[in-house]
């Protein structure tokens, strides 16, 4: 990783911070909404992952991905692990994660349920058709009556927000990729978030989209649907790929074979 | 040595009073014998001096307490803390950590920056490193090959980053260590059987001093799953994988 100096080891916080990304990845919009949620300011670079600019393949030379926060001449890349890395080098802001050691590790294990479970599945459904996205859909509803379940009786009963009345660490992060569900079902035909079937998981996205940091982060709805319908196109015009994703990407969607970037929609 | 008590797993399901009523401070860990990933928890748990009850799970015939505890993945390793369930091995090392702020070495470092990266390497280990040594130990021919190149280049990335340093964390063992420690028994195993060398001298040397000095630490060398046992459960694996793509 990027290390400037060694002067550089504990950044004072008020060392400026600059976020590598790209406008649709969801992985991006989670650190810009964690960013605002904190009230940190931060200079913006937007990435063409068609070509990616040399300081990005010299900050994350071990996946060449967005987003990468760099902050005091050091490179952080992967949002996961920023979102925590902003919570622990700015104590003075507004928490991500709650304060109780058994909270926090409740937020992680969902946090990576999200990530390795629900994302990969709706990226499945996003890159396959037929037979192949109707098994990709059962799972998706699968995973989201897992939540469901948490949401009316388990760890999050009776909670606005999974942070609690404001959001946090796990709201952003399944946040930041739940709105794609929408976009999808336009794209694709397939049912995802039916309001009956997951009425709190609904009104939970619902009300994560009102709030206006959430607002002022995710692109427009307009151009998420031209991105995904252009995504999609090219997915199964590349035909033969299946619903595999890439466990080792960041952007769960199907990879496309290796003529494609990684122009992948990221959940 | 560290105490841990051995339990066969309850065949009928204990009620909600009957286990309120146990010692609500005693940690309890759900494990299986060949499980790296409980063996990571373990080997924390012995960090921070904190005893615990085991409780050997049968993969095949689970207990209603593991899935009852497990039920979004049904997996080991689960512990226990004050009658609640913690799962992911990666989820359970942090929180042994901040649970047990206090007690022993801290497994996490101190400085943001370092947590974070400490985070990143425990994420590639799994997600970059794990699937191609898998993918080599469990197939052959061209993919095999392939699979073998793989591994070889992730292995390179991490040899530099621990870059002759004693432990990835430094001088005593971390996160990252536990995280990827028990590939120090697994890779020579997986080795064995393939009959190749993944870890050459010439070309990890880091490494393969890592993975001397990881096993040989008081931790470890204390609490390692049974390696004749373990080899033939991998040899069966290999077999199993190698007889389901013919």
């Amino acid at each position: 990783m990027e290390k400037a100096t060694e002067n550089a080891k504990n950044p004072a916080p008020a060392a400026p911070v600059k976020l590598l990304g790209s406008w649709a990845s969801s992985y991006t919009h989670r650190v810009q909404l964690a960013l605002r949620l904190k009230g940190l300011e931060f200079e913006y670079k937007e990435e063409d992952l068609g070509s990616k600019s040399e300081e990005l393949l010299r900050l994350n030379p071990v996946h060449k991905k967005v987003p990468v926060l760099v902050h005091g001449g050091r490179a952080l890349p992967e949002s996961v692990v920023i979102l925590q890395y902003l919570d622990d080098a700015w104590p003075e802001t507004r928490p991500l994660l709650p304060a109780d050691a058994f909270d926090r590790a409740l937020a992680r294990f969902w946090c990576h349920f999200a990530d390795d479970k629900l994302g990969p599945a709706v990226g499945a459904v996003f890159a396959s058709t037929g037979e192949e996205q109707e098994a990709a859909v059962r799972q998706v509803h699968e995973n989201l009556a897992l939540l469901e379940a948490e949401l009316r009786d388990g760890a999050f009963r009776g909670r606005r927000f999974f942070g609690g009345d404001e959001v946090g660490f796990l709201d952003v992060v399944l946040g930041c990729g739940s709105y794609w569900l929408a976009v999808f079902e336009e794209v694709t035909g397939a049912r995802l978030v039916d309001a009956d079937a997951f009425p709190l998981f609904h009104a939970w996205l619902r009300d994560f989209e009102a709030l206006d940091d959430v607002r002022e982060t995710i692109p427009a709805v307009d151009r998420l649907l031209e991105y995904a319908r252009g995504v999609r196109h090219m997915l199964l015009g590349l035909a033969g790929a299946g619903g595999a994703a890439n466990p080792a990407d960041e952007a769960p969607v199907a990879a496309p074979p290796a003529a494609a970037t990684d122009i992948a929609v990221d959940i | 040595m560290m105490k841990r008590n051995l339990t066969t797993h309850h065949s009928a399901t204990l009620s909600a009073m009957e286990r309120q009523e146990e010692d609500e401070d005693r940690v309890k860990l759900f494990g299986f014998w060949s499980s790296p990933y409980v063996y990571k928890v373990e080997w924390a748990l012995r960090i921070k001096g904190i005893q615990y009850d085991y409780i050997e799970e049968n993969l095949e015939n689970k207990s209603d307490q593991l899935l009852e505890y497990n039920p979004v993945h049904k997996k080991v390793p689960v512990l226990i803390y004050q009658g609640k369930p913690i799962a992911e091995s990666e989820v359970i090392l942090e929180f042994i950590d901040e649970a047990w702020k206090h007690h022993g070495d801290r497994i996490l470092p101190e400085d943001p920056y370092d947590r974070a990266m400490a985070r990143f390497w425990v994420r590639f280990g799994k997600d970059t490193l794990s699937p191609p040594i898998w993918k080599w130990f469990t197939t052959q021919g061209q993919e095999q090959e392939a699979a073998y190149a793989a591994a070889v280049e992730q292995l390179q990335i991490l040899e530099k980053e621990l870059d002759g340093k004693r432990f990835f964390a430094g001088e005593k063992m971390g996160l990252v260590d536990l995280s990827l420690g028990p590939f120090s028994y697994i890779i020579p195993i997986y080795e064995e059987i393939t009959g190749v060398k993944l870890i050459k001298e010439e070309k990890l040397p880091s490494l393969l001093a890592w993975m001397d000095n990881f096993l040989n630490s008081s931790i470890v060398r204390e609490h390692l799953p049974p390696m004749d046992k373990l080899k033939l459960r991998c040899q069966a694996i290999r077999e199993a994988f190698l007889k389901n793509t013919n």
